[in-house]
């Protein structure tokens, strides 16, 4: 069994990860029962089996230290009454590990201990009550990766392979189990750990948990409540239950062990802090109730995360809500259940194989060993849901805030426009912000970069929102779409107190249950009056007297706490953070920091459970505003003065429509943030923190904002109640002025805030590139660089330290050869003009640089000409990506982020898709294109290293770069990326371009590139990986000077969007999303087209002028080689000159920081990347058909990305056409691994006997593709799980048939390639935009969700298809004759290729009225506009985009 | 945010006029405003650019697409609130601005294409006076510190305004017997009807302004006891020196600074008249125009206007004065529209004449400095009236003499920061930064008030009366 699980484990080695030194893993381990034979053998008076435990522990080298280590332990054993067995060292050879593993290794022995208690249940208790004794009272230095009488763990920093080699316990036939848990880790940690390798006490765990700041937060809080009559007076010994700085995984580890010793099944624990998803009638009545009721006592814990786990008597897994982790599983005859990230990790004889399954979303999979079977999810589930009346405690006890007596709402008590000013609205709030929440119940949507400076370097004192940057999703978890995926999300949320978490009783359901968080006046009015026995609510005045001054706002806050301590002494629980009261004499403190405040006042005082926080506040007027209150720990929020204000706008809509929908708009913003992070719940981002602060003081942060990222240092309270007394000052002035005022923050005034693009920069910028002209471009950087960088940007804080004496400038390299550096950014023909795309790729081919295609693919005629972009874009669309795309490119871009919109996808509407862009997208005209959030084939970084790989198949010549957007953790981020094996990695900053994009990511999300790109470089050069990475950076570099400190700082090539085309002739009238640009750039309106004036000469000179002006900086610098300025960090310092440094804090120590390593690390790209192409399958199969030998292979799960290499070598020597149909036959036999058949070019067939993972036919360029089990298999195909998740994703032509179930996401933004499927998950034909997809077998939920084009026939068997499909988007409609002929054809197909039982059937008793087609809008008003002659905006080529289908 | 496509979708209108041989009849304004839906139309062109070129064309900083937008959605009344905020008089300069707007909007780098910003502007401050919604605003409290403003020109009233609402107490001191400065008595009726210019000082002595018209500082008032009887003293009293013509004959009867006959015609004295004369105007520019619109007017036998440079391209230059800078190009000013010839690049070489002018000679020159004779071209044209509309070279010094305040090198009140170089003494206008335009001079007035203001809110300013609290600062 176990040699059977480590080999299982080796076969998922490529998806771990090695670090700088190859040899060594990010961790690796094994779990098993106890195995008493094989220590009974090893230790002598071994007690009785189940009445011994075994500490693991990794013990320090140094002997002193160990032994005080071990002492420890000891006298904690002794303490609690238990007795010591005695030590065994645990042998290990130590030459099996890597070298950083080794120099890291600890001493790793084992502690026997002999229960004194009757009960196992209890022993197992008291060892984990030891162990937390132990571990407090040692601190970090003492790691027990296992203490129980059940089970066991081996584990290290180690890879797969080596895991039995190292400990020779594994290698001991005697060591038996019934069970194991293995794990190899892909981590994107930085410092070696031995500890951080799974699988932990009770789990291994494969992902994130997003959600982990705010579930340590609430379990801290909940800490004073517990209680338990298992543990008695043990239980303080156990707090705190969260290991201080352990990792996500560990900090689960923590809660389920605590849930489960506490009395709680496994599956409960689990179920109830990782719960389902569901909409109202998804469930049994008892299982809601379930849910409902748990909803009380834990926000989820939200993924994405495959969790293993086991106590060693069951073992099973799950995954979370989302489902965003592969596994599958496999019954054989002969009673071994495997469960495992991939299929074929185990070898079977086909008739061997019983079953084969995979997880699913919110789905338990488990294994009991005392009964010797599979418990299927529903059944396990109806006996948690049955244990107790969990659905009627929920229903007697829970009140509706709705339910609540109605209050009438108060009155303002100053006049609208005072408050107004008080809490700092403007004329924009007004205009750009709150008229669009209500006219279209939006957030509004703006284009290009934030150019205005940080909150901490503005003049105009910001409101304190503004200093927090939200925290989003980038590799290492994905971000999810709010909307297509809206069965996933929740608003609701609760409030009361709450209770003992260990205990479950009718009264932990008594909690106030709000729909939606951002509350009307009236829903506000109904919780404060709440008086019900149960529920009281006090409201607690949150502003001080103005007389008092900054000075006055500590002791208001202290008020507040004493307040809020009595208030809850009184019972209240529904605490109402109020800022009505605010006057002549009373100014508001700033809502977040009173709400951040009270939060963790009540955290530290143990009573944060025993309220919920709502906050009424006059200052909350955006998504960004709310969503931060919520961050920080309100359940629900009032903005009341923005709802009063509603009133006052001239909208076509009555006052209550415009409340409704302003409420709505933000409610749908929340979402979106929160769905950033990969958050799909309220509940669980309430409190959770997802944010860095920049521009605070620290011990602003620490006290109200605790544990918040802050490292530039910032404002401490005095700047902020200044604010606050400035604002109210001017609003209750005598002699006040009524208008708002106006402050230019998402259009330039001239009074305004400062914008580093203004009339001033553009104008001289473009009368310089125009003339040619040194002199003019000189007003233009100087004016850049000592006036518009200056007030804000960080870089504008830095000056360079010179030496004494520079060296003379025609020493310094060329300018010609310091433009290759350069790129423009990603910017797709759809966002600009072809006039514009063009224009850039010309301007960047004279010079040397590249341009870069955008996420929206490159038209075929320009890869051979001067307008070909050498960059080639991969984004979660995959507009336009087929391998002739592929193989085209000089570099290969995935973009994980971008700046102005990180976590976020966009859309492209119908009316802008005309035939040209559609067939430079591979979609169909007139059908609107939706990019989804994620990557679907990147979830987590063992994903990204996938796709990297498929592109380096693809073209094995291009440079594979991967783009993010700075925020804290982009360092570690970039380290995962350059250990997955990329070239290049791009660090944007968050102020970077956008041709559309919410105005709350443009303003909210993301960090300044300067902190980023500090951190990645550190972070690299200290992990020995920056010498195999280049580096890039981009975001607002307008001059020489930012290619310097950028250089300095860390960053080989640079980026730039946005000043190539003001260049060409952009005037930053920020019409981009509106198709109306001025200037023929960012338009595809013909008529605006024809007005585009750039040439390209005019971006050749920009980029020369910054060309020379670095090498004009660099000659005073003494630094002839560019190569040389590379990571120079120290020859930038604070340009103390600047107020700021004095004035508001700022420190940019972090920033400034060289890394502390050898002289001689590189600190720029020096090597290439290990390729990992060699031994693939495919150049066998190559070498093959070169010889024309027969092409029949056996394959297993590490073959992967089978035909990527093939396809890039038919496309190379074939061109896009590929090969007539058929001309290379491929025969494959067993488990597939990732990517089968990914970009697979016309003319391939592959045929597979077996099983596939995910991926299958990613891409799918022509190709054809089938997949049937294996001959001799007895278990039912139809049933069966054939293929993982995600298949065909971004498939753009060719067929693919599966004999058998795919898993979640099939067909996801296909564009035009056929398939046949005898069963799917959920989500299936998700942002579908072409192609045709037969479904003969059971569909999973959210069918067709975005799905904009293409045409799904699923064969309707329950006659409920209607219920599990997305309607959002399509149509159902009976199949009509011409119908019937394609579907017809496609089975037939499928039967003949696949031998398909179930296709044979259907077409021998043909009932067509079983299908149900489901047929986009969109896609049929463009059928129908085309064959109505062509009309209308689709023109005449439309006819041969249609017809390509 | 106008109309989607609106600048594709509609074309720019210029304001309609009457026809040039018509308003010549009489001494009505000739410039007349599009139908209000059209107005709209045209405001709807606007496409609230994110970096608003117009906005940073107009001295004043006129938040342009914000009223833009509402003339659009028809929200006049929130348009003029918008437009008062940053102009003080929009019927002054929505007549008379050459508005520098429109050649810096982001639609005029089409050139002509710019939106028609400055009828809109009229038209929202039309509307408004129609509709009562232009009131008295006087300040809620009093600081009871006193300020004199002498010179009562744009600049002059501007400042006096911001002043006032600022709750100082504000004296005007104007020689003329009218406010209003050239606004009043140079620039003509028929483009601006001088009881539109009362009707704004009427608003202004509402707020609580006095005016004192005959006075002029220097003759009739020590400028010394300004300052000791009010805290700070302001001086916008215009850029009135004008240039000479140094030639044989200039000393002729019949030769006259233009503002003479400016002056003259709008005071409707006949002491100088072009009726039925051969009239020369020398000088190319707007103070020319007028003298040729009232020549017009008056019944000349013939009006002839020269100018010394060259004749300007038609069309912008791009290579030298591109978008969005102010370009030198061709402009036909109304009153040649109504007749009479023009000239480019003449030099007068002298005015002839026995007791009173009788003719010009003039010769052709190069067109640009140092503006050499080309030989051979000389002629001699009839002139009963030569009029020298050659510019002004600076402020009339006793004033200043008297109170010592600092030039510059042109001449002009030295005021970097509208200070002078006496405690207490502040410029604004042509005074301070030379002949300009009556835009520039508004927003002298307004920020030489700010600057007033705060100088006043210091607590080392002289005081005459109760100080007053220090005061929030503008911005929030
Ligand atoms: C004929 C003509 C036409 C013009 N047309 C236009 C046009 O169409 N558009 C445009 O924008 N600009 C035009 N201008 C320019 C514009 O009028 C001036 O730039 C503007 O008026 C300057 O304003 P100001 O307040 O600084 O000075 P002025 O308007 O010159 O006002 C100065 C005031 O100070 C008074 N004053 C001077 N000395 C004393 C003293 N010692 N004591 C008391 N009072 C004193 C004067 O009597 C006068 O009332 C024109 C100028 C002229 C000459
Ligand atoms: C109009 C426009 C469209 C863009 N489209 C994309 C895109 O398709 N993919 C992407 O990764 N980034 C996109 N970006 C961001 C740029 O690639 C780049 O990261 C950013 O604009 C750099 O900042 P800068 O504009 O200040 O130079 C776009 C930017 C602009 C201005
Ligand atoms: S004042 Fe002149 S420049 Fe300003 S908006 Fe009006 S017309 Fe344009
Ligand atoms: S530049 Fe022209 S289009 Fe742009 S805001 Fe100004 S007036 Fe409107
Ligand atoms: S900002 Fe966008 S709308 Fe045109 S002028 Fe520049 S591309």
């Amino acid at each position: 069994m176990v040699a059977l699980a480590l080999r299982a484990l080796e076969r998922l080695e490529h998806r771990g990860a090695a670090g700088a030194d190859a040899d060594t893993g990010d961790g690796a381990g094994i779990l098993v029962q106890m195995p008493d034979a094989f220590l009974r053998a090893q230790v002598r008076d071994l007690p009785l089996p189940g009445c011994y435990g075994v500490a693991v522990c990794f013990l320090p080298t140094d002997r002193r230290r160990r032994k005080a280590l071990e002492r420890i332990l000891v006298d904690a054993v002794v303490a609690e009454g238990q007795r010591v067995v005695g030590w065994r060292d645990v042998p290990v050879d130590a030459d099996r590990a890597g070298a950083t593993a080794r120099a890291f290794a600890p001493r790793i022995r084992q502690l026997f201990v002999e229960s004194t208690l009757e009960d196992a249940a209890a022993f197992e208790r008291k060892l984990y009550v030891i162990r937390r004794v132990a571990e407090q009272a040692a601190g970090p230095e003492l790691v027990i990766p296992s203490f129980s009488s059940r089970t066991l763990v081996y584990k290290g920093m180690l890879t797969a392979p080596q895991l039995r080699g190292y400990f020779r316990d594994l290698r001991d036939p005697l060591l038996a189990s019934a069970l194991a848990l293995v794990h190899s880790r892909f981590s994107t940690n930085t410092f070696p750990s031995w500890e951080l390798a799974h699988p932990y006490r009770m789990l291994a765990h494969n992902g994130e948990i997003n959600t982990v700041r705010g579930n340590a937060n609430w379990m801290g809080a909940r800490e004073s409540q517990l209680a338990s009559e298992l543990f008695g007076d043990d239980l303080q010994k156990v707090i705190p239950v969260v290991q201080h700085g352990g990792s996500d995984s560990s900090t689960f580890d923590n809660v389920l062990e605590l849930l489960v010793l506490g009395g709680r099944s496994l599956p409960h624990a689990l179920t109830m802090m990782v719960p389902e998803a569901h909409r109202p009638g998804d469930l049994s009545h008892e299982l809601e109730g379930y849910y409902d009721y748990h909803g009380c006592l834990v926000e989820p814990w939200d993924g994405p995360a495959s969790l293993s786990f086991t106590d060693g008597r069951v073992i099973g897994a799950m995954l979370d809500r989302n489902g965003l982790r592969p596994g599958r599983w496999l019954e054989t005859t002969d009673g071994w259940v495997v469960l495992a990230s991939e299929a074929g990790v185990f070898d079977v004889a086909p008739e061997q194989v019983k079953r084969k399954g995979r997880l699913q979303p919110g789905k338990l999979f488990l294994v009991d060993l005392d009964q010797g079977r599979i418990v299927d999810d529903a059944e396990a589930k109806a006996t948690l849901a049955s244990r107790k009346p969990y659905g009627e405690w929920f229903q007697r006890e829970s009140v509706r805030l709705a339910d609540l007596p109605p209050a009438a709402p108060r009155p303002l008590a100053q006049p609208l426009r005072r408050l107004q000013l008080a809490f700092g609205y403007t004329h924009e709030d007004m205009k750009v912000m709150l008229s669009p929440l209500a006219a279209n119940a939006e957030e509004a949507v703006g284009s290009m970069g934030n150019d205005t400076p940080l909150a901490v370097l503005s003049n105009r004192r910001p409101l304190l929102y503004s200093y927090f940057k939200q925290l989003f999703a980038q590799v290492t978890n994905p971000p999810i779409d709010s909307i297509r995926e809206a069965v996933v999300m929740s608003v609701r949320t609760l409030v009361g107190a709450e209770r003992n978490l260990l205990d479950e009783t009718p009264e932990h359901a008594r909690q106030l249950v709000i729909d939606d968080p951002i509350l009307s006046d009236e829903d506000l009015e109904r919780l404060r009056c709440v008086d019900t026995g149960v529920f009281r609510a006090e409201t607690i005045d949150i502003t001080w007297p103005a007389a008092d001054g900054w000075e006055g706002l500590e002791p208001a806050l202290d008020r507040i706490f004493a307040e809020a301590d009595a208030a809850l002494a009184r019972n209240a629980n529904v605490l109402v953070l109020s800022d009505r009261d605010v006057g002549p004499e009373r100014a508001p403190i700033p809502s977040l920091l009173a709400t951040g405040a009270i939060h963790h006042h009540l955290v530290r005082a143990g009573t944060r459970l025993q309220a919920g926080l709502v906050v009424e506040s006059g200052e909350p007027r955006s998504v960004q505003s709310v969503g931060v209150l919520i961050g920080y720990g309100a359940a629900a929020v009032n903005p009341y003065l923005m709802l009063a204000t509603l009133d006052a706008l001239d909208l076509d809509m009555t006052r209550d429509e415009a409340r409704v929908r302003a409420r709505k708009a933000i409610s749908k913003g929340l979402l979106k943030t929160i769905s950033k992070m990969g958050i799909s719940t309220i509940p669980s981002y309430c409190g959770a923190q997802i944010f860095e602060a920049v521009g605070l003081a620290r011990d602003v942060v620490d006290r109200y904002f605790t544990g918040t990222p802050s490292r530039i240092g910032g404002i401490g309270l005095r700047e902020i109640a200044e604010g606050a007394l400035t604002r109210h000052a001017r609003a209750f002035a005598d002699d006040a002025d009524d208008l708002l005022p106006v402050v230019g923050l998402y259009a330039w005034r001239a009074d305004g805030e400062h914008h580093q693009w203004n009339p001033d920069t553009i104008a001289k910028l473009q009368h310089a590139v125009r003339d040619g002209s040194v002199e003019s471009y000189e007003e233009y950087s100087d004016a850049v660089n000592s006036d518009a960088a200056r007030r804000s940007t960080i870089r504008g804080l830095l000056r360079f330290r010179y030496p004494s004496q520079g060296i003379p400038l025609d020493e310094v390299e060329q300018a010609s050869e310091i433009v290759k550096r350069f790129s423009t950014g990603a910017m797709s023909l759809g966002s600009l003009s072809r006039e514009a795309h063009e224009n850039l790729a010309i301007a960047m081919n004279r010079i040397g640089g590249r341009s870069n295609t955008g996420e929206g693919g490159e038209d075929p005629e320009r890869f051979a000409d001067e307008r070909r972009s050498k960059i080639k874009q991969v984004a979660s669309g995959r507009f336009g990506v087929n391998i002739d795309y592929l193989t085209n490119a000089d570099e290969l871009q995935i973009k994980m982020a971008q700046g102005a919109k990180p976590g976020e996808g966009g859309q492209l509407p119908g009316h802008k898709v005309d035939s040209y862009i559609a067939s430079v997208r591979l979609t169909t005209p007139g059908v609107g294109l939706i990019s989804p959030p994620p990557h679907h084939d990147i979830y987590s970084i063992e994903d990204l290293k996938q796709l990297i790989y498929d592109l380096r198949c693809a073209n094995p010549r291009a440079r594979i770069s991967v783009k993010l957007v700075a925020e804290v953790g982009v360092g570690t981020v970039a380290a995962g990326v350059a250990k997955a094996n990329a070239d290049h990695v791009l660090i944007s900053g968050h102020d970077g371009g956008t041709g559309a994009s919410p105005v709350s990511s443009i303003f909210h999300a993301g960090i300044p590139w300067e902190i980023g790109l500090a951190e990645t470089q550190q972070t690299l050069v200290l992990n020995g990986l920056r010498s195999r990475i280049w580096v890039q950076t981009d975001g607002q570099l307008k001059t020489g000077r930012d290619v310097v400190v950028a250089a300095l700082l860390g960053a080989d090539e640079f980026g730039f969007a946005t000043a190539p085309l003001i260049a060409s002739g952009c005037v930053m009238m920020r019409a981009c999303h509106l198709n109306t640009c001025p200037v023929g750039i960012a338009t595809q309106d013909p008529e605006l087209r024809r007005r585009f004036k750039g040439k390209p000469e005019h971006v050749v000179n920009f980029l020369f002028f910054v060309a020379e002006e670095t090498r004009r900086i660099m000659a005073e610098l003494g630094i002839a080689r560019f190569d040389d300025l590379v990571g120079r960090v120290d020859l930038l310092e604070p340009d103390r000159a600047i107020g700021v440094w004095r004035e508001r804090g700022v420190d940019l120590a972090n920033v400034l920081r060289a890394p502390d390593v050898p002289s001689g690390t590189a600190l720029r790209r020096t090597e290439a990347q290990a390729s990992p192409l060699p031994g693939a399958l495919d150049h066998r199969l190559i070498e093959a058909w070169d010889r024309g030998a027969p092409l029949s292979f056996a394959v297993t799960n590490v073959d992967r990305t089978i035909g990527g290499l093939l396809s890039h070598e038919v496309t190379k020597r074939h061109g896009r056409a590929g090969l007539p149909p058929g001309s290379i036959r491929v025969r494959l036999s067993g488990s597939a691994g990732q990517s089968f058949g990914a970009w697979l070019a016309p003319g391939i067939e592959l045929d597979l006997a077996g099983e596939a993972n995910d991926y299958v036919g990613k891409g799918l360029s022509g190709g054809v593709l089938s997949i049937r089990p294996p001959d001799g298999s007895a278990f039912p195909a139809e049933t069966s799980v054939i293929a993982g998740n995600t298949v065909l994703y971004g498939a753009t032509a060719g067929r693919a048939f599966f004999r058998g179930l795919a898993g979640e996401r099939f067909a996801v933004r296909n564009s035009g390639a056929d398939a046949v499927v005898e069963g799917v998950g959920d989500h299936g034909c998700e942002y579908m935009t072409g192609g045709r997809v037969v479904v003969i077998g059971s569909t999973g939920r959210n069918f067709a969700a975005g799905m904009s084009g293409g045409i799904a026939y699923v064969l309707d068997e329950d006659g409920r298809f209607a219920a599990r499909c997305n309607t959002q988007l399509v149509g159902l409609d009976p199949v009509d004759a011409d119908d019937e002929t394609a579907v017809r054809a496609l089975l037939e197909e499928h039967r003949e290729r696949t031998g398909s039982p179930v296709a044979e059937r259907l077409l021998a008793e043909w009932t067509p009225e079983r299908f149900v087609k489901v047929f986009p809008h969109d896609f049929k008003r463009a059928l129908e506009e085309w064959s109505a002659g062509g009309v209308g905006f689709l023109g005449r080529e439309t006819e041969g985009a249609v017809a390509g289908h | 945010m106008g109309k989607l496509r609106g600048f594709v979708e509609f074309d720019r209108r210029e304001a309609p006029e009457r026809d040039p041989r018509e308003r010549t009849g009489d001494y009505r304004e000739f410039v007349g405003t599009l139908p209000l839906a059209e107005l709209r139309s045209q405001a709807a062109r606007c496409m609230e650019c994110g970096v608003p070129f117009c906005h940073s064309g107009c001295p004043l900083g006129n938040l342009i697409p914000d009223w833009n937008d509402l003339v659009y959605r028809d929200r006049w009344q929130d348009a003029i609130e918008q437009l008062h905020r940053t102009n003080n008089f929009p019927e002054l300069t929505g007549r008379l601005c050459p508005a520098p707007c429109e050649a810096a909007c982001v639609l005029e780098i089409d050139e002509g294409h710019a939106v028609s910003i400055k009828q809109v502007e009229v038209a929202i401050v039309n509307r408004a006076w129609e509709e009562g919604w232009i009131v008295p605003r006087p300040a809620a409290v009093r600081t009871g510190r006193r300020v004199a403003v002498v010179g009562s020109g744009p600049a002059g009233l501007a400042c006096a305004q911001q002043l006032a609402r600022r709750g100082h107490d504000v004296t005007v001191l104007e020689r003329d017997e009218a406010a209003g400065g050239l606004v009043r008595f140079g620039v003509p009726e028929f483009k601006i009807e001088k009881h539109l210019v009362e009707r704004r000082v009427d608003q202004l002595r509402a707020e609580g302004i006095e005016f004192r018209f005959g006075v002029d500082v220097g003759r009739d008032v020590d400028p010394d006891e300004l300052r000791v009887a009010y805290d700070a003293v302001v001086l916008a009293t215009g850029s009135r020196v004008p240039r000479d013509l140094p030639v044989t004959g200039r000393e002729l009867d019949g030769v006259h600074f233009a503002m003479e006959y400016l002056y003259a015609r709008t005071r409707r004295d006949d002491a100088i008249s072009a009726a039925g004369k051969h009239v020369v105007v020398i000088g190319g520019g707007d103070t020319g125009a007028d003298c040729v619109g009232h020549a017009h007017r008056e019944g000349a036998a013939s009006v002839t206007q020269i100018e010394l440079l060259g004749e300007p391209p038609e069309r912008r230059p791009d290579d030298l004065t591109p978008w969005p800078l102010w370009p030198m190009k061709l402009r036909t000013s109304y009153a040649l529209k109504e007749g009479g010839e023009r000239e480019f690049a003449i030099s007068t070489t002298r005015l002839l004449g026995e007791g009173r002018v009788r003719e010009i000679h003039w010769a052709r020159n190069s067109g640009e400095p140092p503006f050499a004779v080309v030989p051979g071209t000389e002629e001699t044209r009839p002139a009963d009236l030569v009029l020298l509309a050659m510019g002004f070279v600076g402020p009339e010094p006793e004033p200043l003499e008297r109170l010592g305040v600092g030039r510059d090198a042109r001449g002009n009140v030295a005021a970097p920061a509208y200070a002078t170089s006496v405690d207490g003494v502040f410029a604004a206008g042509d005074a301070r930064r030379g002949q300009s335009l009556i835009v520039w001079a508004i927003s002298e007035g307004r920020r030489c008030a700010a600057a007033v203001d705060s100088w006043l809110a210091q607590p080392g300013s002289r005081e005459t009366n109760s100080p007053r609290s220090s005061r929030s600062t503008q911005h929030a």
